[in-house]
């Protein structure tokens, strides 16, 4: 069963945000930033992963248009950590080794939001096929 | 949601109140550029202090904002980047550029005051 509040939809304990306007954006890394609270992250990291969610979010829009953004809070043996997942239908990335290149950019950005978001959060993962769309994985660990 | 701008002598002050889409910012760079040429401001504030994230567009909007301003004559001070948020930038790699900062609105007045003082009197 689902739950629609404010265009989110509460999915088990998965928060998905659709993205399709720079204002799902700023959406997505409130909720972001909210569930990391609840999971109990502090301080910093909580502006660590509104950042990195705000990143590959706006990729979403800049490059695919639309897609979503799944937030979820993991137990590993105990410790307590947010996924974010950032998934869409675009077009997906031809060469991934090059896209999370410091400033490497196809558009006119700084070439930061892929790899900044790597170095933000502890796990990342990103799976791409050209024509098909991007799932990027990332996860933060409370320290 | 639309970011008040106050003008204040010589000096455009811009406090944002809340969290901004893309678009809000880039009203904020267009608008800012245009009341420096209306009011003939020598100097912009633009206030951070309630944003909780500055990400690469936030952070490229800015450098752009503080580029259009010095094209029209006046200088741009950003004020308020809190310590967490300052974190997470300097992790993302994202820096301001030559785009002047100071800790809050009373230190960017007196930067803005030095930095129109001394231009001034270079000028003369
Ligand atoms: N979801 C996506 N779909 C298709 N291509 C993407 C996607 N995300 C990133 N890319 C490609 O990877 C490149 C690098 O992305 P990255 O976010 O690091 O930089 P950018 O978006 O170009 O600039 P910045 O994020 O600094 O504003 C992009 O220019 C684009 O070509
Ligand atoms: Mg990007």
């Amino acid at each position: 069963m689902s739950l629609l509040v404010n265009k989110v939809a509460i999915v088990g304990d998965e928060i998905h945000v659709p993205i399709s306007s720079d204002a799902d954006i700023v959406i997505a890394r409130q909720q972001g930033r909210a569930l990391a609270e609840r999971i109990g992250f502090t301080g910093s990291s909580l502006a660590v992963v509104a950042t990195a969610i705000s990143e590959v979010a706006r990729n979403i829009i800049e490059y695919a248009k639309r897609g979503e953004i799944v937030l979820k809070p993991v137990n590993q043996g105990g410790r307590q950590g947010l996924t974010v997942m950032a998934r869409d239908q675009g077009p997906g990335i031809p060469d991934i080794a090059l896209a999370m290149q410091d400033g490497y950019s196809t558009a006119k950005g700084l070439g930061l939001g892929l790899p900044g978001a790597r170095r933000l959060m502890d796990e990342f993962e990103i799976i791409s096929k050209v024509g098909r769309g991007t799932t990027v994985t990332m996860k933060k660990w409370v320290r | 949601m639309l970011v008040p701008i106050l003008k204040q002598g010589d000096f455009l002050i811009a406090t944002i109140q809340s969290a901004l889409t893309d678009d809000d910012l880039l009203r904020l760079r267009d608008d800012l550029a245009e009341q420096v040429g209306r009011y003939r401001s020598r100097g912009v504030i633009v206030d951070v202090t309630v944003l909780d994230v500055m990400d690469s567009f936030a952070a490229r909007t800015l450098r752009a904002l503080a580029h259009m301003v010095g094209l029209r004559g006046a200088r741009t001070v950003i004020v308020g980047i809190q310590p967490e948020v300052a974190f997470a930038m300097v992790q993302l790699g994202l820096t301001l550029g030559d785009v002047e900062t100071a800790l809050d609105l009373e230190e960017g007045l007196e930067l803005l005051h030095k930095r129109t003082k001394r231009s001034a009197s270079r000028g003369r």
